[in-house]
């Protein structure tokens, strides 16, 4: 099956009417993976046997009619633990790795019915923004396969772009699901930190880290995020507070809802052709009934710094695990235990995570923290304050997601200050543990660009709802990728 | 412009990483770092004085639990990810280097 015209709610409908059994869904899934992987490369894992034995448990147990999860088959970003299947985070480091515990996110989509039919691709422990930092495959943009998907969660939203499956799971920490949903034209929620339990989920930055949904459109996102929410006795940050049904707000239009664009987030650097967009995007909340207004982050110069010292303060501490000695993956000629260490991991990690390791070290390390840490944690706490200025007079902010539409596969790669630049907009949401959502909102040269909508805590009802008016008088999320280029 | 890291403190960095950066990577390495940290250092314009700096953003405060051990039989598949192993132990090289004791 190819997912192009589909939603959860109309393939739920033929497996709920028998029109097409579990098993067959799974059949003609794998199938088309097969076939579309060939030119995407989104899946580092196909989990064909058992994709193919749970759909047998679900056609015993039955389609749960009143849940849409039921027997869907979806994919899950290779940085999430999945019990016995192979679980890489894209590194060389853990190329043999498989889990003995499945992430809460994950057990909690099987225990509602649905398929994991793989694991897809993305930047070495989710560290970059084209999904190029993979230790084992170059994953191509489904709307014109020299571009990169993006990244770090580029495998999951070109496996949903290019109709492999209707939702997958990617992880965000400064912008890793929101930016390859813009460079996919797909919907990509980074929900509020705590939302949704980190149990599982391969650490980078532990402060910033959450898992959310890309699917192709506002209300299959928030019907897998209505899965995936929730405390986890298991992750002590996630939240108690109460979940919402995510899709109830999805008619109530935008009226009188009060939108800002941050003026720093239009300034020098951006695309002329996404600058466009976002104002297109903002005249038609206004034609809804919106208001839309010029809004101020002054420190939005300053995250790019805060936020790599941070995270990769962060990831230097959680990447200290990888030893060699337990899992993963162990140099051959080592004489000594410290030889161990030292090979496996200079063997095992790629350039860039050793970039973000030593760059993290350095910033925590004496003489250093004051400088480097402990500003940018000071950093942090005024561009958290800037929002909450702004949410005390706006339900949301509007902005770009990314600079840039999808460039040239090999084009940044080489040099990392660029790469890092690409993350100015994205970032912000993560520092202050906002949920964010990129939809498609527009394209530029035949390729999708994403805007991004932008609440206060533990509102993602209202971005969920904006979202929803906007693509109901839009119709961008229904384009489609003509696969082999020519868009 | 200045240099705001040397090699020296980069190999330094690497060892406490437990890293090695090969003599031919050392240049690379260094460059970028070099040019990064000079983007760190555009923090030091903005003035911090007296606030507080965010390590977290969760909304739970000192989350207690019971003290219960948690999907705990599973030794033979934790050993089976174990590069190396024997009789049902994890194996790894000697850990006292005796080369250095012949004095």
């Amino acid at each position: 099956m190819n997912y192009f015209d589909q939603s959860l709610s109309s393939v739920h409908e033929k497996l709920a009417s028998k029109a097409i059994s579990a098993t067959d869904l799974v059949k003609q899934t794998l199938d088309n993976i097969k076939n579309v992987d060939s030119k995407i490369n989104a899946f580092i894992t196909v989990d064909e046997d058992g994709a193919l034995k749970k759909a047998k448990q679900i056609d015993e147990k039955g389609i749960d009619s009143n849940n849409l999860l039921s027997g869907m088959p979806i994919a899950i970003k290779d940085n999430m633990v999945t019990k016995g299947l192979k679980t890489t985070a894209a590194s060389k480091i853990l190329e043999n790795f498989k889990p003995i515990y499945d992430a809460t996110a994950v057990k909690k989509l099987n225990d509602l019915g649905s398929i994991n039919v793989g694991k897809t691709n993305m930047d070495e422990f989710a560290m970059g923004g084209s999904t190029e930092n993979s230790a084992f495959q170059t994953t191509h943009n489904p709307w014109d396969e020299t571009k990169v998907p993006g990244g770090s969660s580029g495998g999951s939203a070109a496996a949903v772009a290019a109709g492999e499956v209707l939702a997958a799971l990617g992880s965000d920490t400064g912008g890793s699901i929101r930016q390859p949903a813009s460079f996919n034209g797909v919907v990509g929620m980074k929900p509020t930190y705590g939302r949704v339990s980190r149990w599982g989920l391969i650490a980078f930055g532990s402060s910033l880290d959450q898992i959310g949904p890309i699917t192709r459109n506002v209300f299959d996102n928030a019907t897998v995020l209505n899965a995936i929410a929730g405390h986890d006795d298991h992750d002590l940050t996630s939240s108690d507070k109460v979940i919402p049904d995510f899709t109830s707000t999805l008619n109530k239009g935008v009226k009188g809802l009060k939108i800002g664009i941050p003026s720093e987030f239009m300034a020098q650097g951006l695309d002329d052709d996404v600058k466009q967009v976002v104002l297109d995007t903002a005249e038609t909340f206004k034609k809804l009934g919106a208001t839309v207004e010029e809004v101020s982050l002054p420190h939005t110069q300053y995250g790019v710094a805060a936020y790599y010292i941070i995270s990769s303060s962060e990831a230097s501490s959680n990447l200290q695990r990888f030893d060699g000695i337990r899992y993963g993956y162990r140099a051959k000629d080592a004489k000594s235990l410290e030889d161990v260490y030292v090979k496996s991991r200079s063997e095992g990690f790629g350039d860039e995570v050793k970039r973000r390791i030593m760059l993290g070290t350095f910033s925590l390390s004496a003489g250093f923290y004051d400088a480097y840490f402990k500003k940018a944690a000071q950093v942090r706490t005024l561009m958290i304050n800037d929002f909450t200025k702004i949410f005390k007079d706006f339900d949301l902010i509007l902005a770009p997601t990314a600079p840039t539409p999808a460039y040239g596969i090999g084009e940044d790669i080489s040099d990392p200050m660029t790469m890092y630049m690409n993350d100015v907009l994205t970032l912000p949401v993560n520092l202050a543990g906002l949920p964010g959502m990129s939809i498609p909102a527009g394209f530029s040269k035949g390729l999708p660009v994403g805007v991004q909508l932008i609440g206060r805590p533990y509102d993602e009802l209202t971005v969920y709802q904006a979202g929803s008016a906007f693509e109901q008088d839009t119709d961008f999320n229904k384009q489609t990728p003509k696969m082999g280029g020519n868009n | 412009m200045t240099e705001k890291i040397s090699e020296d403190q980069v190999k330094h960095v690497a060892e406490l990483a437990k890293l090695k950066i090969n003599a031919d990577q050392l240049p690379y390495f260094t460059t970028q770092l070099d040019q990064i940290i000079g983007l760190f250092e555009t923090l030091s314009k903005v003035d911090t004085d007296g606030v507080e700096p965010t390590s977290s953003v969760t909304d739970q405060i000192n989350v207690m639990r019971e003290d219960i051990a948690d999907n705990w039989n599973q030794r033979q598949a934790l050993l089976d990810n174990a590069p190396d192993t024997q009789d049902g132990y994890i194996r790894v090289p000697v850990i006292i280097d005796e080369s250095e004791d012949n004095n």
